[in-house]
């Protein structure tokens, strides 16, 4: 889907919230679901954030660390790939604490979906920079960079740009699988969501409400990536290098 | 320091595996000379290349460059391999230029010519711009400044790459059939690049090419490479003229023929 199509949606999603709040039967909901929403999206940014930088850590370390940093990026990526995102916030939540570590629960939240997504960021970013044509490391190496110059400046900017689209992917995950945090004692939308309808039975407007408040969110997120896509692949765009 | 070459190969030797690649090299190149080195695939020429620019490492033998060893280095009077310092030290004398041409393709010309000059040499911007400039200019390529290599063709590519290794100023530049992934129309160009640098620079340079006419005109010396070894070398008029060995001439009969 083109760039247009998705702003014209998301602007379309926002009118939709925007013409149903004018119902009372929906306006009552709304203040209630754009806090929870603000929480959602605050998990969300930050959460992204630790994500990719654990990606990159995780990946640069599994392909170019020495043995035991090689090792600690697996045995991160296994772990936190291998076991649920679920499982992760109680631990963080529940067990930690009897070892002595007691974390806020927006903490727990950013910490656990951000290291969950970032086992997975952590191989896309891997796969990405492998894909560097061979011809590039040479070209870097005969103008003499050291490893870290041609990762920075060659290799990465070149793999960013085949990271973005299964980041994006992982972004709205990360997005979605907020509404775990209510586990761990957070009001987020999901948990406002839950909470009204338990109340007041209200299912429809509630619910409704709710889906086009995520829509709009990962319209954003979706948004945000193609934007970067095409603003980074510019040159490359019919790459007739090798 | 005069009279040491600029690249002696002592006893050199590459192998994977069981191939042996090139067995026990010893070839030395002088300050300012142009030596083409030619012959048939899997001939270990291009591995040459390689082993100079650090891009393949070597299992016997040791690499100088300008009388200090590139591969190794001193230690207690002893040779031991290099660390990345060294090579690094060692290997800012050389430039390479590939068949391939390796533009870093999310870079425009500019960009990819003060790139190592800025982030390897700390170069100021508007010094590395200037002298990318003139480099470009020189390669014919002034107008293509702000261009990205998508929107190069092969030889304007392959001149920007050029341009590129000689910004970094090496006394020794490399060039691995640095026309052979072009359409034969722009082949001239770039040879017509590499021909000035022979005649403007000091530069020594090693070439590895299947255009023979322009080997016989343009080097002073010829290395025929054949199974790992040089078979037989000399100079182009000799070389051409009158080749002594038999492989040499059947190369040269089948290459020719081929036109």
């Amino acid at each position: 889907m083109g760039i247009r199509t998705l702003i014209v949606m998301l602007v379309a999603s926002i009118l939709l919230i925007a013409f149903l709040a004018l119902k009372p039967a929906y306006s009552l909901f709304l203040p209630g679901l754009l806090e929870g929403a603000l929480l959602t999206a605050k998990i969300t940014v930050l959460g992204c954030l630790l994500a990719v930088a654990m990606g990159v850590l995780a990946a640069l370390g599994k392909l170019y660390g020495p043995a035991p940093i090689r090792w600690l990026a697996n045995l991160y990526i296994e772990i936190f790939r291998g076991t649920s995102a679920l499982v992760q916030l109680f631990w963080l939540f529940f067990v930690l604490p009897q070892f002595g570590i007691s974390l806020e629960p927006f903490t727990v939240a950013v910490l656990g979906l951000g290291l969950n997504v970032g086992a997975y960021g952590a191989e896309c970013v891997r796969g990405a920079v492998t894909s560097v044509a061979r011809g590039q490391w040479e070209a870097a190496t005969a103008l003499n960079m050291t490893r870290a110059q041609m990762l920075r400046r060659i290799i990465l900017p070149q793999a960013f740009i085949a990271m973005i689209p299964p980041w994006g992917n992982l972004f709205i995950e990360l997005l979605k699988s907020t509404a775990l945090v209510s586990l761990i004692t957070l009001s987020d939308l999901a948990f406002k969501a839950q909470q009204m309808n338990q109340t007041t039975m209200k299912t429809i407007p509630i619910f409704t409400l709710v889906l086009l408040i995520y829509l709009a969110m990962s319209l954003v997120i979706t948004i945000g990536m193609r934007y970067l896509e095409g603003r980074m692949s510019k040159g490359l765009a019919r790459g007739r290098t090798v | 320091m005069t009279d040491k070459p600029m690249v002696r190969f002592d006893k050199v030797s590459k192998r994977y595996g069981p191939l042996t690649v090139l067995d026990s090299l010893e070839l030395d190149i002088h300050r300012g000379e142009k030596v083409a080195i030619i012959g048939p695939s899997g001939s270990g020429k291009t591995t040459v290349l390689r082993m100079l620019m650090t891009l393949e490492t070597i299992d016997d033998g040791v690499i100088w460059v300008e009388g200090e060893p590139l591969t190794h280095m001193e230690r207690n009077g002893r040779l031991v391999p290099a660390d990345q310092a060294h090579i690094r030290k060692i290997r800012s004398q050389i430039g390479m230029v590939f068949q391939s041409f390796n533009l870093f393709p999310h870079m425009t010309a500019m960009a990819n010519c003060i790139e190592a000059p800025m982030t390897v040499l700390g170069m100021k911007k508007a010094e590395a711009e200037a002298r990318a400039a003139e480099l470009l200019e020189m390669v014919g390529l002034g107008q293509k400044k702000a261009h990205y290599p998508s929107q190069l063709s092969g030889g304007q590519q392959q001149r920007v790459a050029i341009a590129r290794a000689l910004a970094m100023r090496p006394k020794i530049m490399l060039f691995d059939e640095v026309t052979s992934a072009l359409d034969p129309e722009l082949v001239g160009e770039v040879l017509q690049v590499i021909r000035r640098l022979g005649s403007e620079h000091d530069l020594t340079m090693l070439m590895v090419t299947h255009q023979m006419g322009f080997a016989k005109e343009f080097a002073d010396r010829i290395c025929f490479f054949y199974q790992g070894k040089i078979c037989e070398q000399g100079p182009p008029k000799e070389f051409f003229g009158n080749p002594k060995n038999e492989r040499t001439r059947q190369f040269l009969h089948a290459v020719l023929e081929a036109g």
